[in-house]
């Protein structure tokens, strides 16, 4: 429980008493108390959906409390947006960045500072501020062509020059390798230390144990634990933020007896479509029947093209740079592959996995218009698209308010297991997945999780394409790391450290 | 000489229009609208823009009629398409078909009617060098007005810092919302200004061009300022140069049939051919301009895009 | 005090019906305040406009000669619009489509036979279709915005119809009118006593077969699914350069059958001014219409009974011609802001009070 004896006598930077917040019907924060001192790193831990976001909103003037108190240095605090937060002194770096593509990195910062400041005068300060804290930054590089970690840099160099006393972070290495997020971490210290305090949410232990000095733990809204992370382990920690031990998925990398290959990649390369994309240099990839193959790196570096060109949606010219089940498919579409027995999840399950405002049922059309025997003669069976809808939805324990919603309706969770199920239900031998457990519930990731590894363990060759290491490790057989548009040759999971793959995900390593 | 001077007036004049509603435009899709219903704002300027000098006997009235007539029909796109969030593309065609409709129903009781045209300036000694005078140095307020404003648009995007935020809005306007920035005001703000210039070329039309009403006087001129735009890359100095060059075609035509009978036998074409040019090129202009491009290149990233915060 | 858009979880059922409906009642309301500021009486304006031509048998057989073209027309075009392909060029290829038909009629002027008709019909067809495959190569190959390609053709078809009419193939014996002489194969009328022909008959079947298309058939699904979720259309295997393609010629064709209808069916030859804005009343009839079939079939009665209307009001009230075109932009502009209730709810909020 809080060590309350001890602060009694120093009065807390930001507290939140009693806060509730209600969204229709939802209460995603039921009786919220924290407290941050001054100096301090606080984590703000909890799974995906347990309200840490909701929360942060609220301390950063981005919503309103329905019920509690807010209270900065001892005195009552009402925001009534982020500008009061910020003329308070308190900024926040978000996990989604603000920034502005076409607009250079000084433009980008002073969009963020008030009116009346020179740009000269910020092109100056950026460089001062870069320099103190360990962020490099040009400023007259557009936007666009910096790689993510520089992106956040900005950010966090937009917020270091209002001089803030509290700087709230969230999930801010979710897009960083292990080497930057180090990086991360000294800047964070050399911040705590001038006498700011910071509030970092996350949901990875390791990170939190290593620096953060208290956390307050939120689960389904309501606040469960405060504690010294420090002094806790990482099981004891899961457990508060769960609820339960969290199954971890059964399998074990012994029995996998890889079959025959299913699903090849030869000397893939593919030009940029277009200003922001990334190029394929030479990636080959061999995946068995019987494996779980992941490829780990951080976003923007040539995962959504790669997706592209495995699913068929991009073709390239030579048709044995991909071959299914040993069949050269390059010039084929998706339909055609789908026809090999291939299925595919892709990254976004909003407009481009389904059609929002389409029933379930008519989003399983989607996919299976050509395999699933679901058209005859250019007419629809309706019916059966709708059984088939029913038939997933069971499987995979979809909730929704009625029988054939829209697919826009459903939350995020339950349209990814819908989404997953749906192919997953074909029986695929190869199954391509990005992204499989972005923005779920512990939950329904265990859920998706488990099912590929079964899919796996019935002879499907399983590529899963994730920016998760956590995830990667527990369900991966072998690893590859892909950077700036190569792959590294992939080995088996026990082979592979946290270090090494770092290394890779930050471009050493790489044949060049 | 004395006939390339001529043809170099009329050429001002043809291309005037056309760089005042562009130019209204271009600011409006800076800031990631796309408003269709130039033709229809452009229309509705022209005919209350006539109307209004008419009956006040007073040109600038006249023309500040006009400018209020396109902000009134662009503050009803603005609504329909900020506030309502409805579909741009239709309102924008639902905006020209309003507009022509209107404007025909209105300008039913001015056909016919006539005024003085606006005058030209005349500055003693400068108007009256050779050639340079009239061109440079004899033109109506309207035309020093159209490059003037080009020129304060380039100032206002580029060196002010609304201009900034106003690029910023169109490029991201998640980011700008995220960042505080009244997205929709500052949309809202953009499209009025859009409207003013339409009305402001159509009250060219009307009070300087052809100082008469005719239904229709618009011609499609409206559409060919919004293909202007693209053909700019949104850019105020290349729609300078791209306005004056439709406007030399636009007008190229009236040459071509005057003239016939001094043209080699070859250029001799039927009248309609030469008044349909001028939608021909733009069609291949837009071709050439589209096909260089690669996609993510020059317009702003949230052109035509609806904006809708969540709360 | 100020408007807030709610967004609903899903698209309301109630709205998808009630909203055109609403659309027509707020047209109604503006359009009487129009007549009353003319200086008529608003009621007997209304009836004049909108019930009036229903009360006569020739009238109300003449609203179906009318409401073809704009039905045909717009069923093309609301195939385009549900795939997000913006054709604004139904006009042009309206022009065109009776064009080619006028031409292949001229051609054979001096024998009459049921294939000439046929032949008329399908020259009129392929004018349209290729007059709007145009925008749409243009489109998939040069990536440029169909928007204005298509509407650009619309003057250059203009421009082309006004040349052959005043020229070869103006009626020598038309005393210099702009006008062709009267075709000798026309499209037979099928409901006597009527101007009711063939392409009326043309439309009704289309109407049902465009209604299996889009909600039982698997292309039908491919045009839903390219417009609304671009993405994941290519997700699922579908290509959007050929649904342009193929939305275009099948539109154009549409309403160069249209053209070829009035052309060689209801006028019996072509005469200048021929198009009058019928393609771009047919916008308006696809949004009315809410892109379905059924709800265009109705939708393009009621624009035909305004224009019917119109012109009767103009001979029996002497309201300007010029306010049918304004009833119709307005409803158009009534059509899209009640659409927005189909994804929203509105809510009137109070402004937040200020922080102390």
């Amino acid at each position: 429980m809080s060590s309350a004896a001890v602060q009694s006598d120093v009065v807390p930077l930001m507290e939140a008493r009693s806060i509730v917040k209600i969204f229709g019907t939802l209460r995603a924060n039921d009786g919220v108390d924290l407290k941050i001192m001054p100096h301090e790193i606080h984590a703000l831990l909890g799974e995906n959906g347990a309200g840490k976001s909701t929360l942060v909103k609220m301390l950063y003037g981005l919503l309103q409390p329905n019920e509690g108190e807010l209270y900065w240095q001892g005195q009552p605090l009402r925001l009534n947006g982020p500008a009061a937060a910020r003329a308070v002194g308190i900024g926040m770096v978000f996990q989604h960045f603000s920034l502005f593509e076409n607009l250079n990195v000084a433009e980008n910062v002073a969009l963020a500072m008030p009116a009346n400041v020179p740009l000269r005068t910020i092109t100056e300060k950026i460089a001062a501020v870069s320099a103190a804290y360990g962020l490099p930054l040009d400023p007259s590089r557009p936007v666009h062509t910096l790689s993510v970690g520089e992106r956040q840099r900005i950010e966090i160099v937009r917020c270091l020059m209002q001089d803030p006393k509290l700087i709230i972070l969230d999930e801010p290495t979710s897009v960083l390798t292990p080497q930057e997020a180090d990086q991360l971490f000294v800047t964070l210290e050399r911040i705590a230390a001038e006498g700011r305090s910071v509030l970092y949410i996350s949901h990875r232990l390791a990170e939190v144990k290593r620096i953060c000095h208290t956390a307050t733990v939120l689960r389904h809204g309501k606040l469960v634990a405060s504690c010294d992370p420090r002094k806790e382990t990482a099981a004891s920690l899961a457990r508060m933020m769960v609820g339960a031990d969290i199954k971890s998925v059964r399998h074990s990398a012994d029995e996998v007896r890889p079959g025959p290959v299913r699903f090849e990649l030869d000397h893939l390369s593919l030009p940029p479509a277009d200003l922001h994309a990334v190029a394929l240099k030479d990636v080959s990839l061999r995946v068995h029947g019987g494996e779980v193959v992941a490829i780990a790196g951080v976003a923007g570096n040539g995962q959504s093209e790669l997706f592209a060109a495995l699913s068929g949606e991009v073709t390239v010219s030579d048709s044995a740079v991909v071959r299914i089940d040993a069949k050269a498919a390059g010039m084929l579409g998706v339909t055609e592959r789908r026809k090999l027995g291939a299925a595919f999840v892709p990254e976004e399950r909003l407009g481009h996995a389904s059609a929002p405002r389409l029933a379930l049922s008519q989003n399983t059309l989607l996919t299976g218009h050509a395999t699933a025997g679901l058209v005859s003669w250019g007419l629809v069976n309706l019916g059966k698209a709708y059984e088939q809808a029913m038939t997933i939805s069971k499987a995979f324990d979809v909730r929704k308010g009625k029988p054939d919603p829209e697919a826009g309706s459903l939350s995020g969770g339950n349209l990814q297991k819908f989404v997953v199920g749906r192919e997953m239900l074909r029986e695929p031998g190869v199954l391509i997945v990005s992204q499989p457990t972005w923005g779920v519930d512990a939950g329904a990731s265990a859920t998706i999780r488990q099912a590929l590894v079964d899919l796996s363990r019935r002879g499907a060759a399983v590529l899963v394409i994730s920016q998760d290491l956590d995830e990667i490790f527990e369900i991966a057989d072998r690893i590859g790391v892909i950077h700036d548009g190569r792959l590294s040759e992939p080995e088996p999971a026990k082979a592979m450290t946290l270090e090494k793959i770092g290394l890779l995900m930050g471009g050493a390593g790489h044949a060049h | 000489m004395y006939l390339t001077q001529e043809i170099l007036l009329t050429i001002i004049a043809s291309s005037t229009p056309f760089l005042i509603a562009a130019i209204g435009e271009l600011v409006t899709e800076r800031s990631g609208v796309l408003n269709l219903g130039v033709e229809g704002m452009m229309i509705m300027g022209a005919v209350i823009g006539f109307a209004s000098g008419l009956i006040t006997d007073n040109a600038f009235l006249g023309v500040v009629g006009a400018m209020l007539a396109g902000m009134a029909l662009a503050s009803l796109f603005a609504f329909m398409t900020l506030v309502l969030a409805a579909n741009q593309v239709a309102s924008g065609l639902a905006l020209t078909i309003l507009g022509l409709g209107l404007s025909e129903l209105i300008g039913t009781g001015f056909v016919g009617q006539k005024r003085d045209a606006i005058a030209r300036l005349n500055v003693s000694g400068l108007s009256d060098l050779p050639f340079v005078g009239p061109v440079l140095f004899g033109q109506n307020a309207l035309v020093y007005a159209s490059v003037a404003l080009v020129g304060a648009v380039w100032w206002f995007l580029y060196r002010t810092r609304s201009g900034l935020v106003l690029r910023a809005v169109g490029d991201d306007h998640a980011s700008a919302h995220a960042l505080g920035y009244p997205v929709r005001r500052i949309r809202f703000a953009a499209i009025l200004f859009g409207g003013a210039c339409a009305g402001l070329a159509g009250a060219y039309l009307s009070l300087a061009d052809t100082p008469f009403w005719v239904t229709g006087m618009t011609a499609g001129r409206g559409w060919i300022a919004l293909a202007l735009v693209v053909f700019a890359s949104w850019l105020p100095g290349r729609l300078l140069l791209g306005a004056y060059f439709f406007g030399a075609i636009w007008i190229g035509q009236l040459h071509m049939q005057a003239f016939a009978a001094d043209l080699p036998r070859w250029l001799v074409w039927p009248g309609q051919f030469w008044t349909a040019l001028p939608y021909v090129a733009t069609v291949i202009v837009l071709v050439i301009i589209s096909a260089g491009k690669k996609r993510g290149g020059a317009a702003p990233a949230s052109l035509g895009l609806p904006f809708l915060p969540d709360r | 005090m100020r408007i807030e858009l709610q967004r609903r979880a899903e698209r309301s059922r109630l709205m998808l019906v009630a909203s055109p409906l609403i659309a027509i009642a707020l047209t109604l309301v503006s359009a009487a305040i129009i007549f009353a500021l003319y200086g008529k009486a608003p009621v007997d304006a209304l009836y004049v406009y909108f019930i009036k031509p229903l009360t006569s048998q020739r009238t109300a057989l003449e609203l179906i000669v009318k409401a073809t073209p704009l039905i045909l027309m717009a069923i093309g075009l609301s195939l385009c619009y549900l795939s997000n392909n913006w054709n604004i060029g139904a006009e042009g290829q309206y022009i065109f489509g009776a064009m080619c038909a006028g031409g292949t009629a001229l051609l054979f002027q001096g024998t009459t036979s049921p294939f000439i008709v046929a032949l008329i019909i399908l020259a009129g067809m392929l004018g349209g279709a290729l007059w709007a495959l145009i925008p749409a190569l243009l489109k998939v190959k040069a990536n440029t915005n169909e928007i204005l390609t298509s509407l650009m053709l619309v003057y250059v078809a203009d421009k082309l119809m006004d040349y052959v009419i005043r020229g070869p193939w103006r009626d020598p014996k038309g005393l210099n009118f702009p006008l062709t002489a009267d075709f000798d194969n026309i499209i037979p009328v099928i409901v006597p006593h009527s101007r009711i022909h063939l392409g009326s008959a043309f439309a009704a079947l289309v109407v049902v077969i465009t209604a299996v298309l889009l909600w039982r058939s698997l292309k039908g699904f491919e045009i839903r699914v390219l417009g609304q979720a671009p993405r994941a259309g290519l997700f699922a295997g579908f290509s959007p350069a050929r649904m342009t393609i193929f939305v275009f010629m099948v539109s154009g064709a549409l309403a160069g059958l249209a053209g070829a209808g009035e052309a060689a069916g209801t006028l019996g030859q072509i005469s200048l001014p021929f198009a009058n804005g019928l393609g771009f009343t047919a916008i308006i009839v696809a949004f009315l219409g809410r892109l379905n079939p059924i709800g265009i079939l109705f939708a393009g009665l009621l624009l035909a009974l305004s224009y019917l209307g119109g012109e009767a009001a103009q001979i029996s009230l002497k309201v300007p011609i010029g306010i049918t075109k304004v009833i119709q932009g307005m409803l158009l502009f009534y059509v899209l802001a009640c659409d927005t209730l189909i994804l929203y709810r509105l809510r009137l909020v109070r402004a937040e009070p200020k922080a102390a």
